[in-house]
């Protein structure tokens, strides 16, 4: 009887049990899905809680601390002497500076953002789209200094830029402009103009996919809903469009606005001798050894953006969310 | 008199497709005039072109004797009703409604008490301060009325307006929007693809199929008297009966129609009739339907509850009221 039963083939069982380590680990994390989620979110999280935040807490702790001018030795008291030092005229020229070019680079490029995010979001379609990421994408896929080196070709007096407004006879609109103070300068890729120029080509793709992301969001039948009840196409754009697409222009902006304030590559290569924060920072904790009032200077664009992000909240900017 | 909207052979061809074909269209102001046809049938881009959101491939349609084509939504009266009521989600209850008004430069008081009697219209009183995401689907549809209504256009379009909502909440808007329309007296151009609906809710119908109308009439006409096996078919589920069916009973070689609350089921081998087997019963409530076979021809036929029933399967004998067989335009 026994025998038969173990010979006979066994019905196949409703409850089938886990075979091996395997099995019981994959049973547990099903039981206890929190134990999966610590898990996966262990590595990440202490890389970022501790590399991460932990550096930029250092940073923000380095801030506090002083330089000892005689001995150029850091003295570790607390202090807010080297915030004092940022209030100098020639630091708070660089800030300055670096804000205004950083506000300047974010209108410039939500502006041109704009319209192809609205192309691509509500026209493109297949190929066509395809072919918009491609454009927006590619010139990411090169290298950085590579772009920014050809700008300073294109911008160069002896450019393709100079040859291009020569032959169209424009020279003196471009020669006009580069004689204008703060704005000029010999040639464009020695002015201000062209630090701008090549900021706002570098970022320009940080702006104009989270901005299609967010107006691809926006159902087609509210546009026509508001044109239903008398809008005209611009006040359709400030009332609806623009205020739905604000989430995408916000994220937008806190990329083109902090990667302007913190590059130091870009200004250094085209645009005039005056320095930005990233190139402060770089000189001071480099030749001039002065680690506090490069972490004091790193400590402004992160100000800045916090102030930003809370005015952007509470100016309604994620309410759409 | 003027029509309220008015098509003059007007089609819309989108690529080969012909959205529209050749349509002509007269609505009678103060009217509730609905179009009823399936998907894909031509009715919404007759809608989208009373609004404007299209411009016709050629023909003329006019609004109140106005030429429209050309004329964008935004400067037409007329206002819609949108299927999912697309309902402005970054602004309020009030601010939505307010809509229409705040576009075309009403000072905020005066657009306030105008969207605040609205929703009372909609009986939404007091809503105004709440977001579209915190109302249920049936306060949206409301809101989307007031959004229209506000405005007073001069026809007011509704695109499938009920079609997400449950059955009662149906039942009540239904009955809801007939009253608003006597009341306010403005034409209501209404999409449906639920024929219930069209018939409860219309003054007139046009039956839309393939981008052509295919009769237009009183919701009695379309359905007593369809002139196409299609309307007959579609409109009420009707039993569609073949010119040789018809000839034996009407001496013409004509396709026929007959509703299915016309037959009448009797035992096998009593008194003429068709003779047929019952296929199956669906009991509905208040009625069961009953599928019949009468030689290779399927028919229904809906009795009233309670009445005794055949057996599935057994022979039964159909009789009907010669007077209740209609005849249709089409011929055999």
């Amino acid at each position: 009887m026994t025998l038969t039963a173990t010979q006979a083939k066994p019905a196949p069982a409703v409850l089938p049990r886990a075979g091996g380590v395997r099995g019981a680990l994959s049973d547990l994390l099903w039981r206890k899905p929190k134990l999966l989620l610590l898990l996966m979110l262990l590595p990440p999280v202490l890389w970022l809680g501790i590399v991460y935040i932990g550096s930029l807490f250092a940073l923000l702790l380095q801030s506090f601390f002083s330089i000892d001018e005689f001995s150029g030795l850091i003295n570790r008291q607390f202090t807010l002497k080297t915030y004092g030092d940022l209030l100098q005229a020639a630091n708070l020229d660089i800030i300055l500076r670096t804000v205004t070019m950083a506000a300047l680079v974010t209108l410039a490029s939500a502006t041109i953002a704009f319209p192809i995010a609205y192309y691509a979001a509500r026209y493109a379609r297949g190929r066509w789209k395809a072919l918009f990421y491609l454009g927006v994408m590619l010139p990411l896929w090169s290298s950085y200094l590579v772009k920014i080196y050809a700008w300073k070709l294109i911008l160069a007096k002896e450019g393709i830029l100079t040859w291009l407004l020569a032959k169209l006879h424009l020279l003196w609109l471009l020669d006009g402009w580069l004689s204008l103070p703060v704005v000029g300068g010999n040639s464009l890729s020695v002015s201000s103009t062209g630090t701008f120029i090549v900021f706002v080509y570098v970022w320009l793709p940080f702006m104009i996919l989270p901005v299609q992301a967010a107006l691809e969001r926006v159902p087609g039948n509210l546009v026509e809903a508001s044109s239903d009840l008398g809008a005209s196409p611009g006040q359709t754009f400030r009332n609806v469009l623009f205020p739905l697409a604000l989430p995408g222009i916000v994220a937008g902006s806190i990329f083109t606005f902090s990667l302007t304030l913190g590059d130091y590559i870009i200004p250094q290569i085209i645009g005039t001798s005056r320095l930005f924060i990233g190139q402060a920072v770089y000189s001071q904790q480099g030749t001039a050894g002065n680690i506090p009032l490069a972490a004091a200077f790193t400590v402004v664009p992160i100000v800045i953006m916090g102030f930003y992000l809370w005015g952007a909240k509470r100016m309604g900017a994620f309410d759409a969310l | 008199m003027t029509s309220a909207v008015s098509f003059q052979k007007v089609s819309r061809h989108f690529g080969s497709v012909r959205a529209v074909d050749m349509v002509d269209l007269d609505i009678v102001p103060g009217e509730f005039f609905a179009m009823l046809g399936p998907s894909g049938s031509g009715k919404t881009t007759c809608l989208r072109l009373i609004a404007g959101f299209e411009q016709p491939t050629s023909g003329s349609i006019s609004i109140f004797g106005e030429r429209a084509e050309g004329v964008p939504p935004y400067r037409r009266n007329v206002n819609t009703v949108f299927q999912d009521y697309a309902l402005f989600p970054h602004l309020n209850v009030l601010d939505n409604v307010a809509y229409g008004l705040m576009v075309k430069g009403v000072g905020k008081l005066e657009r306030q008490k105008a969207a605040e009697e609205a929703l009372s219209l909609v009986r939404l009183p007091g809503y105004g301060a709440r977001r579209p995401s915190q109302l249920s689907g049936g306060q949206r549809q409301r809101v989307a009325l007031a959004r229209a209504l506000v405005n007073q256009p001069k026809v007011l379009l509704l695109d499938e307006p009920l079609g997400a909502l449950d059955l009662k909440l149906r039942e009540n808007m239904q009955e809801e929007l007939k009253s608003l329309q006597k009341a306010l007296g403005i034409t209501f151009v209404f999409v449906t693809h639920d024929q219930g609906e069209a018939l409860s809710m219309a003054d007139r119908v046009a039956v839309f199929n393939d981008g052509k109308i295919m009769q237009i009439g009183t919701p009695e006409d379309i359905y007593q008297r369809p002139k196409t096996r299609f309307v007959a078919d579609f409109v009420g589920s009707s039993n569609v009966l073949p010119p040789d069916f018809v000839q034996r009973y009407s001496g013409q070689h004509r396709w026929g129609s007959l509703r299915p609350e016309s037959i009448r089921i009797g035992r096998a081998a009593k008194g003429d009739g068709v003779a047929a087997r019952l296929v199956s019963t669906n009991y509905l409530g208040a009625t069961t339907r009953l599928a019949l076979d009468a030689d290779g021809l399927r028919l229904h036929a809906i009795v009233p509850a309670g009445a005794k029933l055949p057996r599935e399967g057994e022979a039964v004998v159909l009789t009907f009221n010669r007077e209740h067989l209609h005849l249709m335009d089409e011929p055999g």
